[in-house]
Order: C-alpha cells, then structure tokens, then sequence
C-alpha cells in the first residue's frame, strides 16, 4: 500500500486547503478514500452522529501535480484510512505559502500521512516542516460503510437561496427552537419554518429554481406533483447550522433535494469538487 | 517617567521619557505576567528589575532597565529595597497600549517603602493627570541562578525567525522541543509520555543555522521547555525588534533565553525536561563544550552580591566584574539535584498529576539568603536545588 503525492501550485493548495477546512467543521472524524482519479471525504450515517452522513469528491488531477498510488491490491486499488480532518487543516494552515507540500503514507510510531512542506526561508537552505498525521486503515471487509450514496428518491428538487442568507436565518432560528422544517416546491419556493409554543417563524424563499434533473429521477409513480405542493422535512437545526458554518468555498451549483419526512439532501458542485450532505428528518 | 523610592528620608526617582519607552515598559509588564501572578520589583542604583516567576518555579523572567532608559532617575539609597504586587494592578495601569502610546506625556514612578506604596502618575495630554496608587509587599529578592554565559550552546536570531516558527505549532501546545546539531536546528513539539502516542499528530519543523544570526553548538543536543513562556518574550521582542538569544546546554539545565539593547536587558529563564527520550544524540562531552561568544554586554554593573549567594548572573556584569567562582557549596548542590532528579520526576508523576504543564520540570534555584541545606528529601526545599550546571560540572548526566 502506497500513497504519494504532490501539490506544487498555490492556487491548488489554497483550493484543497479550504476543502478540508469545509470538512473540519463538519466532522471530528471521517474517511479518506484514495482512488486513481478521486480524494473522497466520507462520513456515514451513524447513530453518534445523529444519522448525518456526508460525501465530498475531489478530482484528484485537479489538485496535485503528482499523484501515485498503490492500493490495497490490484482488483481494490484503493486505500481507506480513518482520519481526523482538523489534523489534516493544522498541517495545511501553516503551508500556504509553501513552493511545494508532498503528502506520504507512512509508518511512523502508527500508520500516518506525513505532510512536508518547503517553506520559503532567509537563507539559501529551505525549511521544512513535516507533519505527521496519525490514521487508521479500513479494512477491506468495512468498505462497503463508505461507498457513493445513491441519489436518494427525492419529492421536491430546488436551487437553495445564497448560503450566506440561508446561515444567517438559521443562526437566529437557532436561538428560538432546536427544530426546523425545511420545506419547497416545484415552483421554486422554498420555506424555513420554526413552530414554538409562543412564537412560529417562517422565512420564504421565492424564485429560486428548479434543478431539471431527468424526468425519471423524482417524482415517483409517474405522477407528476402538483407545483405547488411542498414538500418537507424536519431536521435538527444544529445539523443544518453546522452545514452552513462550514461553507468556505463558493460553490457555483448549491442544491437541496427533499424526500418528504425522510431527508434534507444538500448538494455543493464546484469545478472540480462535489460536497453532498444528508440530513435525517425527525419526528 | 518618575521613579521615586522612599526609603526613610531620601527620595528617589526616575522617569521614562514618555512615548516609545512607556509602551516597552509597558509591553515588558505585559510580558511578565505571561510567566507569573506577581511583579517584583528592585530598584537600585543601577537600575530598576522587574521580575516573574511562575508558580511551580519552573519559569523564571527578568528585566533589567538601566537609568539610561529614564528620564530622571533616582535610586533608592537603602539597597535592600525589593517589593512584590499582583501583576494584574500594574498591568491595569499600563493596559492600552494605543492610548499609551497617543495620550501619555509623561510617567512618574513614586515608591514609598514606609507606606508600601507605589503611585503612578500619568502626565497627558490637556493637562490631565490620572494617579493610580498600588499597594506593594515586602519580600525577599528573586533571584534565580543561572549563568547564560557559560552555556555550550547558543542561538540568536531575529523575533521573526522565532514567530514564524512558532506558528506552525498549535496555540495549545505545552512543550517544545529544539534540537540542535550541525548546520540544524529542530523543533518539533513534544508529547507526554502518558498521552496515546498513536493519536497525537507530530510536527517537526528544520531550520538551517544559516538563518540565524548567531549559532555556536558545542555538541548535538535537545532540550524540551514550555512553549507558552517563549511566547511571551517573543511578543515583547518582536515589537522591540530586538535578537533573541537562546542560550543552554543539556537537558535538564535551565534555557535562557534573552533580548538586549544599550538600556535594557530581558532573560527569560525556563526549566527544561531532564530526560529527554526524543534527544538526537546521546554524547555529553562535555570537555568539548567551547564557550560561545558572548554577545555585547554593557549592561551596568551591579552589587547585590551582598545578599545573593549565587549571583553567577553575568548578565549584570559590566567587563570590569569579573563573575567570582562560586562556592562550592552550589557546585555540590547541582550534582546533588541531578542525581535525585529521576527519582523525583518519578514522585511527581505519581503525586501530582493535575499539576501545571511542567510537572515534570524540576524547579530552577531560586537563591535565598541562606545557604540551602543539602536534604533533598521534601519536595518543599527542591526549590532550593540548583539546576544551572556550572563550567566544572563534568558529572555524567542522564
């Protein structure tokens, strides 16, 4: 099991730097999937952590200027490791004006990703700092916990409102309630609702926009659903304030996708990485 | 700034011209109460000494000002004349450093032994006056024993260099370790031994000796101290724009760490660990150790020798003081506490658990007038061992 590669573009640092400071805020803890082409950041719902699962796809090429890997086996050429991302965002912070970071699996007191950066200096000779980032490997007989979600068979498919707007909302929803419906429509209406004893909040979104997605992919049993008709969900504010907490990068496609009472699918498309989120409905 | 000291009848004072030296005093009080809870202050004739150290003694910080950094200044005629206060009243007095710095003509020092009083007069702008009256106690001298000089090993470099790589490690970090040999220079934070070694993430960042101003290594070496305290110092000698010099020898002896100009002079003085398992190399030769070249010292010189016993500080050496050898006494107390240095890290590990980070530090000395008893059984007198190791010292450390 091999893994090696290189960042030697500043540009491409910043870009994965700010990636994984997205994933820090989302998560303590998650996977690192390392294929030939793609750096997968997975999360799987799990009761600890109240069922929210995540999945963030980058296209490897993208963003290293070297990239070899040896996987697992020939048939599985892949490597899974259990990482902490705030490990991986403090070797990175101090990085940023680096000529170049090398990033190694190595075996050190435990297996570890060493991260080693060339820093610019006030001598001839560089400086180095290196990194190293302890992991766990998956082994081969959990993969099957952090394979690509399926697009779940969504009732309502919508463009979501500026992120900024959405975090500011839902900040001072927070103060108010720890529930919030998040519910659209066809038309691309879109509500954020908060339902207390004393005080109910809604804040309406209009024409926002319909993702067309292929027919068959909603809108299930062939019937087509009233524009009107809202569905909705509700979720844990907490989870969806953490979502929008974390929002570092400005994506150029920002999508929530609603299964009536079952989950609030967020979805982040950006050139060259995809951010999706899952959001269980409670009672 | 007026420094008046009322010992009996006389009157003593000094200033500090107002504007830059205000804000360094300022900013070197800020420093101090980085290390500990309370200000000690000397005045003398040569000078006035802010001191700190920390509660469990393992981080001692000095500095001196010359008369030069005064305006007026007037020294108290009774040399026995130390105090202390909690560093937070004096710190309130200094506490804006912008408006220091905008507003502030003029600052004058009283002390007044007979009331134990301090006042501090602040002189502004428009004619405003703004008084602040400290009460003050008496105590004895702070004084640790250490003697940079004879150090084998020193590095000097400008603040910058030492922020920068301070940054890489997490504000949270307690312990550092610098290793030294060659042409380099490491550091790398250091982990508990007791912590899950497979769980801490390891940062190591090398530096080439190139980038330093100064870099006299007598043998490979690494000592580990508490980052939290370097910090401080490198805030005040960055803003001062002052070299740093770092200046130790093996693990275990104290690391002294210091910023000079022609009228003032800091040194930080903070406990290392004395076993270090991440040490790069295992040679103590000793006999090889050259002394490094002691930067400029024009520091004036300075008679507490009568009350101190190891005063083997020749940070207050002006050239025409000579360090006197010291008595023996303090030699045989540093290999003493060397050999016993094991055997009570292993008690504190077990007692006190919960202690500040430096639980594993062995206090540095702390010089008192008399002459420390050479039991070493009570973990109340271990503030009296003396860590600095001297020029003779060729007992086999471990």
């Amino acid at each position: 099991m091999k893994f090696r590669a290189k960042i030697n573009d500043v540009g491409c640092l910043n870009h994965f730097t700010r990636v994984v400071n997205t994933i820090t805020k989302l998560t303590k803890a998650c996977v690192l999937r390392l294929t030939v082409n793609n750096v997968y950041f997975v999360l799987s719902g799990k009761v600890a952590n109240g069922g929210v699962s995540m999945w963030c796809e980058l296209l490897q090429v993208n963003f290293f200027d070297e990239y070899q890997l040896e996987g697992v086996s020939a048939d599985s050429n892949e490597i899974c490791l259990e990482v902490a991302p705030e490990n991986l965002s403090r070797a990175l912070k101090t990085a940023q004006n680096a000529k170049f970071v090398k990033i190694k699996l190595t075996k050190k007191h435990c297996p570890c990703l060493t991260l080693a950066a060339e820093l610019p200096s006030l001598s001839s000779v560089s400086r180095v700092v290196t990194h190293d980032i302890p992991v766990d490997v998956i082994p081969r007989r959990l993969w099957h916990d952090f394979k690509e979600p399926s697009m779940p068979d969504f009732d309502v498919s919508i463009y979501l409102p500026p992120l900024k707007t959405m975090k500011s909302v839902v900040d001072r929803m927070k103060n108010l309630s720890n529930y919030l419906v998040v519910e659209a429509n066809l038309s691309g209406e879109m509500n954020l609702k908060i339902e207390t004893d004393l005080v109910s909040v809604t804040t309406h979104f209009k024409n926002l926009g319909n993702p067309p997605w292929a027919d068959d992919a909603s809108q299930g049993g062939g019937q087509s659903r009233p524009v009107e008709a809202m569905a909705h969900a509700r979720v844990d504010i907490r989870k969806l304030q953490q979502f929008l907490n974390g929002q570092q990068v400005n994506p150029s496609k920002a999508m929530c996708n609603i299964v009536d009472q079952r989950i609030v699918h967020l979805i982040l498309l950006q050139e060259d990485v995809s951010l999706q989120y899952f959001i269980p409905a409670v009672a | 700034m007026d420094c008046v000291s009322t010992g009996g009848n006389r009157v003593s004072c000094m200033y500090v011209t107002y504007n830059s030296y205000l804000v360094v005093l300022a900013k070197a009080i800020h420093s101090l109460s980085r290390i500990g809870e309370e200000l000690y202050l000397e005045p003398m004739e040569d000078g006035l000494t802010l001191r700190a150290v920390n509660s469990s003694r393992s981080a001692f910080a000095c500095f001196m000002l010359s008369p030069l950094f005064f305006q007026r200044y007037q020294a108290p005629p009774d040399q026995a004349f130390h105090c202390k206060m909690p560093i937070k009243s004096v710190q309130a007095v200094f506490r804006s450093l912008s408006s220091l710095e905008r507003s502030v003509e003029k600052c004058r020092i009283q002390m007044n032994s007979e009331k134990s009083r301090l006042t501090i007069t602040l002189h502004c702008k428009h004619g405003l006056l703004k008084t602040h009256n400290l009460s003050f106690q008496d105590c004895e001298s702070l004084q640790a024993v250490f003697d940079k000089e004879s150090r084998g090993n020193v590095l000097q470099a400008q603040p910058r260099l030492w922020v920068d790589t301070v940054l890489h490690f997490p504000p949270s970090l307690e312990e550092v370790c610098v290793s030294v040999s060659g042409e380099r220079v490491w550091l790398k934070n250091h982990v508990e031994d007791d912590a899950d070694p497979s769980r801490a993430m390891m940062t190591e960042l090398c530096l080439s000796s190139e980038e330093f101003d100064h870099f006299a290594i007598s043998s490979q070496n690494s000592i580990t101290f508490c980052l939290k305290e370097l910090r401080g110092l490198l805030t005040f000698a960055e803003s001062s724009g002052l070299p740093v010099s770092m200046y130790f020898d093996d693990p275990g002896s104290p690391v002294v760490l210091s910023v000079s100009d022609s009228v003032l002079e800091a040194n930080f003085v903070l406990a290392t660990l004395s076993e270090d398992s991440h040490q790069h190399s295992h040679s103590n030769s000793k006999a090889e150790r050259c002394k490094a070249q002691p930067p400029p010292d024009d520091f004036m010189s300075d008679d507490m020798d009568s009350y101190l016993i190891a005063m083997e500080t020749s940070e207050l050496a002006v050239p025409s003081y000579e360090p006197a050898p010291h008595p023996c006494s303090t030699n045989h107390r540093a290999r003493l506490s060397s050999t016993r240095q094991e055997e009570e890290e292993e008690e504190e590990e077990e007692e006190l658990l919960d202690r500040p980070p430096s639980k594993k530090f062995c206090s540095l000395f702390f010089g008192s007038v008399l002459p420390a008893s050479t039991q070493l059984t009570s973990q109340t007198t271990r503030s009296q061992e003396v860590l600095a190791s001297d020029s003779e010292d060729e007992g086999e450390k471990q």
